[in-house]
């Protein structure tokens, strides 16, 4: 049978094991997601909006986080959760538990890197204007944050980009196991080693429409927060 | 020593940019409803001042005491009772209703006080057909006015504006003055105004500062500095020449005598005899007469005798260009009836007379 004609009759007719891999490729990715948001967002914004001494290198080295192999990422969070790491106490190692870990871990840096870009990008004269109006420091900050809102969507989407589809570091933290820690990227690798080629499109089509959903999910929010009504 | 009508008051300020001094002011008062205009000309930290008056900027050095309060506690209220316009306003991108409204709600306003606030100001202000438009798509003039309906909405003790006026063309400028002389002053408790136009400056305010360098040169009401300038800046920003230059000859009858190109000139102001000196004059105060005509029963102490150089109408007057005592470019202004009778054109002879209350003298250099 073409793999394509399989795939859509195991999407639709919904196939227990396909669709219980989505799923939990969703619930991961979206746990780690929230935590990279956590703190992401806040250390990009903080380093975006204020002026210190070795802003510039700091800069750097959050973009740096940008470029890190999430293998790597995977092999230093295995270290950090396998029995004799410093966190092995926890015993996550081989749980979605570890691969939210680890997932939150490459996010996190897309998500502050982009966010820092945005913040940057704030004209100063917007605090002044807020504070003018009567805003306290904290206020002021959510004004000058209100106004590249759409671009901290954009990194939040990258964030989760960067996640949805990784396979290195799942596999790595994850083990790949059936049931448990098994989502799309490294059901397709295994389903393609198999010759479960259809298995494997069927992840693949579905893995591309969350991504695609995703960000049009993300962007109709950024658009939405644009239009909301004046006196809310 | 603070006088009760002094709602804010800033002593000793100094604001330092890498060692460079950019405002050096000792003293400078906003009494309750008033209008202070600090005048002054580009860079001479007339912003910086607002700033830091607005507690939006910590000085170098000096405070500020707002209603008898300082520090952290005057900032707060001050931050509670005020509101700032600026030259290029910023404003959130979204409708001009949200931004109108913005402030109101940061003071805890209810959804539906801050609509009912939003529509009166843009009401009384004549932008209320603007109420649902996006910032991004209105006119300068517009914007400025949102920005101070934005301001107004709030009813501050004290409004601050930064040169409201200076990116605007020449009839969104007229109505915001009028706007500001209409509705800021009946709304806001006291409107302090950052300006580079003397105009905006003298024909709004009720009192004066005028800033040159960092530094206040002069705080009056406009008739106080018009009448008595502390400087050269400052008449020729009251609208006065400053073309006559001579020496000073001797002190007479509480006035100098100043020779300019071989004509004595008796003026007001004070300089050593002998020291060189720089004459301000009005050219509306200098009374011109056809050239034959003697001064001998009049009261005027300065009497000489000039060529016309230029004619030139300035609606319904005329600015006259004259060459004076030492060959001195002078200006004098008449009405065109006065122009006419007078046959005033280039290269004939007239004399002029002006009051020696009518010249200040100000040590040159």
């Amino acid at each position: 049978m073409n793999p394509f004609a399989e795939a859509l009759d195991l999407i639709t007719a919904g196939d227990l094991y396909v669709w219980e891999v989505i799923l939990r490729s969703i619930r991961i990715s979206g746990s780690a997601l929230a935590f990279a948001m956590l703190f992401g967002l806040p250390i990009g914004a903080a380093i975006g909006l204020s002026r210190f001494r070795l802003r510039r290198p700091v800069i750097a080295l959050v973009n740096t986080g940008l470029a890190l192999p999430p293998v790597v990422v995977g092999l230093a969070v295995f270290l950090l959760v396998s029995r004799s790491g410093p966190l092995g106490g926890l015993e996550i190692l081989y749980s979605p538990a570890a691969m939210i870990l680890a997932q939150a871990v490459i996010a996190g840096p897309y998500i502050a890197a982009v966010s820092l870009a945005a913040a940057d990008s704030v004209p100063p004269d917007v605090r002044l204007q807020a504070r003018a109006l009567g805003a306290g420091p904290f206020r002021a900050t959510l004004l000058q944050l209100r106004e590249v809102r759409t671009s901290l969507v954009a990194a939040v989407a990258a964030g989760f980009g960067a996640i949805i589809s990784e396979v290195g570091a799942v596999m790595i933290v994850g083990g790949n196991i059936l049931g448990e820690t098994r989502v799309m990227t490294t059901a397709i690798v295994l389903e393609t080693r198999r010759g479960n080629f259809g298995v494997a499109v069927a992840l693949g089509i579905v893995l591309l429409l969350v991504a695609l959903y995703v960000n049009l999910l993300l962007l109709l929010l950024g658009r939405w927060s644009m239009r909301r009504p004046p006196t809310s | 020593m603070t006088d009760e009508r002094e709602i804010l008051v800033a002593k000793g300020i100094r604001v330092r940019y890498d060692d460079r001094l950019v405002l050096d002011v000792e003293r400078l008062a906003l009494r309750t409803g008033e209008m202070l205009a600090v005048l002054g000309p580009n860079a001479a930290g007339k912003s910086t001042l607002m700033r830091v008056l607005a507690m939006l900027e910590k000085p170098t050095a000096g405070h500020s005491r707002f209603k008898g309060r300082a520090g952290r506690a005057a900032a707060r209220a001050l931050r509670k009772s005020s509101a700032a316009v600026f030259q290029k306003p910023h404003f959130w991108s979204d409708t001009v209703a949200y931004n109108v409204g913005l402030g109101l709600r940061m003071r805890g306003s209810s959804a539906r006080e801050v609509s009912e606030h939003v529509e009166r100001i843009c009401g009384l202000m004549g932008i209320g057909d603007l109420l649902d438009r996006d910032v991004a798509t209105l006119s300068g003039g517009q914007a400025q006015r949102v920005a101070l309906a934005r301001a107004l909405v709030l009813k501050p003790d004290i409004l601050f504006l930064d040169e409201p006026t200076a990116n605007l063309d020449s009839v969104s400028r007229g109505e915001i003055r009028e706007d500001i002389e209409r509705i800021a002053r009946q709304r806001a408790g006291s409107v302090l105004l950052i300006t580079h136009d003397r105009a905006e400056a003298f024909s709004l305010a009720d009192r004066v500062a005028v800033l040159v360098g960092g530094r206040l040169v002069q705080v009056g009401t406009p008739t106080e500095l018009y009448e008595n300038p502390a400087d050269s800046y400052i008449a020729r920003v009251t609208g006065a020449e400053l073309t006559l230059k001579g020496h000073v000859l001797r002190l007479e009858d509480s006035t100098l005598v100043v020779d300019v190109g071989g004509i004595e000139l008796r003026t007001v102001g004070s300089a050593g005899e002998g020291s060189q000196v720089k004459i301000a004059y009005r050219p509306e105060d200098l009374v011109l007469a056809a050239a034959e005509e003697s001064s001998v029963h009049l009261s005027t102490r300065n009497f000489f005798f000039a060529t016309v150089t230029e004619v030139r109408a300035l609606g319904g007057l005329y600015r006259i260009r004259l060459k004076g005592p030492g060959g001195a470019d002078m200006a004098a202004v008449v009405t065109r009836s006065a122009a006419d009778e007078l046959r005033l054109q280039a290269e004939g002879r007239v004399s002029v007379r002006v009051k020696a209350t009518a010249l200040h003298a100000f040590p040159a250099g």
